[in-house]
């Protein structure tokens, strides 16, 4: 017979109520046995390994030093111009794999969504968290490349680059939420990812230097809506902490970047708050669907 | 006794959707097909289960049964009513829940139970008991993927019933396994109900729903059609008039497959 002493304490709840984000950093645990899971996943029956992944962005890194760099000698006015497009590429790349596998998250686990109830927020992060991880040896590289070319940071810089980095992932984790709930619905939403990619290459200032998008549009209302977009503003961020130092003020080319930055810097971030507070609200509202629809 | 499970009328309506992408969207508008469907899976069920009950769901195939136990176990919401349960809930809702292929039995393991909210420590405490449980021997440490059916559903079912958890699902448990693992399954489910745990067993199988639950519930197209005893709950499927229910056969009765 059952043993009428066993009552749990718990108070009845609907078990379907997982609430939001914040809980998912509250399940550690379970975020770092899925960020295992992930990275092993990827690089299954693969020698190389991690390795692949250093190879696209190395790839691009040279493509576009040795075309627009020697053919088209950006190189010849510009002071350390690989590492203007290097240190725009580490943030952009962390953004891009955040964002497109972020989208894939949700559909890649449904195996796990159909079955076991668990907060499906963890997906999307735990693709964030990934990305993290192979930004992390990326930003070594950068680290060995600045001191090389001699780099004197203020404790300002720090912050711009700090500031850089938190919105870009602020803004990569809302887009990878917003993206991974619509793509249930519509597989469409991955191509789109693809499309989105080119556009952020090519909106923030790594390839080109700012003074181009100054001397265009200098003053005028187009150059507050380059500046607005949340790529350009953290790549400007992050310039500000690993190439400009490294110019210094007697170099042939100064360093042009914005002025303000750090005044954008934290409204962007604000907007960029905004916007994954939407696309939790967003996400929780087509969660519901997502066991059925997969 | 305290109210271990609640559901009030709780509806779920499923929408079969035809199309996955725009272009395909686009294309059957033009040629004015239907874009989608809708039915209703689990329709107006209301019941409240005590702590240390232990139930059978039965119906026929595709009266609703796992929606309804996916709703419990909040995989799924309900579009209208509500469903409450009281406490942990472990189980296994179809067979190889959720293992990702890639993966050995052992990372799958913990990460099955990791979901169902074990610690790391909890875990490698009775990493011992489920492994000898599922008998799966040197597959433990090969990909999932490489796994028969009945492997990875015996790993499941271990894993869940290993779990700590005050509601215990079961759906189609016995679907795969082979009558030896079936028996061990009967036998945990046993010693799960006497830990005053709450039992909701979905099975086909009169013979072990009699055995092991007492009380039976019935879903008819989506609707609540009995509710009682199980005798009764047997009897109004008409399972127990089959010919082929007593003779040789008694032992699948028992045991039956689910599903």
């Amino acid at each position: 017979m059952a043993d009428p002493d066993r009552v749990p304490e718990e108070p009845l709840v609907s078990p379907s109520d997982r609430g939001g984000l914040h809980h998912v950093f509250r399940e550690r645990y379970l975020l770092r046995l899925l960020v295992r899971k992930e990275l092993k996943a990827r690089y299954q029956g693969s020698v190389l390994g991690l390795f692949w992944s250093y190879v696209n962005p190395a790839v691009r890194f040279l493509a576009y030093y040795l075309v627009i760099g020697l053919i088209f000698q950006m190189d010849r006015n510009m002071t350390n111009f690989p590492v203007h497009i290097f240190a725009g590429m580490v943030l952009t790349h962390y953004f891009t794999e955040t964002f497109s596998s972020g989208t894939r998250s949700i559909i890649r686990n449904k195996r796990i969504i159909q079955k076991l109830p668990l907060p499906r927020e963890l997906f999307p992060v735990s693709s964030m968290l990934v990305s993290l991880y192979h930004t992390f040896p990326q930003m070594v590289i950068l680290l060995g490349a600045v001191l090389v070319v001699g780099w004197d940071p203020s404790w300002l810089n720090l912050f711009q680059g700090l500031l850089g980095f938190t919105i870009i992932g602020v803004f990569g984790m809302a887009l990878a939420l917003l993206f991974s709930a619509a793509n249930v619905f519509f597989r469409d939403f991955q191509n789109i990812v693809g499309v989105f990619m080119i556009f952020v290459t090519w909106s923030a200032p790594m390839i080109y230097p700012y003074d181009r998008i100054q001397g265009l549009f200098g003053g005028t209302w187009a150059e507050q809506v380059y500046l607005a977009n949340p790529i350009a503003t953290s790549v400007i961020l992050f310039q500000d902490l690993f190439w400009v130092p490294t110019v210094g003020p007697d170099a042939p080319y100064p360093a042009v970047v914005p002025d303000h930055m750090v005044e954008r810097g934290l409204v962007v971030l604000a907007v960029c708050l905004l916007v994954l507070a939407i696309a939790q609200r967003v996400f929780t509202r087509l969660e519901g669907k997502f066991a059925e629809r997969l | 006794m305290a109210t271990s499970i609640v559901v009030e009328n709780v509806s779920k309506r499923f929408t079969m959707q035809y199309t996955r992408t725009i272009k395909q969207m686009s294309i059957a508008v033009l040629r004015g097909e239907q874009l989608k469907d809708t039915f209703l899976a689990v329709d107006d069920v209301s019941f409240k289960v005590e702590q240390g009950e232990s139930i059978g769901l039965m119906g026929l195939n595709g009266s609703g049964k796992s929606t309804l136990l996916k709703l419990i176990s909040g995989v799924m919401t309900p579009d209208s009513g509500n469903v409450l349960t009281r406490g942990r809930i472990a189980g296994l809702i179809a067979a190889g829940a959720g293992f990702h292929q890639q993966l050995t039995g052992r990372e799958n393991l913990y990460l099955n139970a990791a979901i169902l909210g074990m610690s790391e420590a909890e875990t490698k405490r009775k990493l011992d008991q489920i492994v000898d449980f599922a008998d799966i021997g040197k597959f433990l440490d090969t990909p999932v993927g490489h796994y028969s059916s009945g492997m990875g559903a015996r790993l499941g079912f271990a894993i869940a019933a290993h779990a700590e958890s005050d509601i215990f699902l079961a759906d189609e448990v016995l679907a795969v396994g082979d009558r030896p693992f079936k028996r061990k399954c009967i036998a945990r489910m046993n010693e799960i109900k006497k830990e005053g745990r709450t039992l909701f067993y979905v099975s086909h199988a009169p013979g072990s729903v009699r055995k092991m639950c007492d009380r039976a519930l019935v879903l008819v197209d989506g609707r609540l059609g009995f509710d009682g005893p199980v005798d009764e709950g047997i009897h109004f499927l008409k399972y127990d008039d089959s010919d082929d229910d007593d003779g040789p056969d008694q032992d699948d009765d028992d045991l039956g497959a689910d599903i």
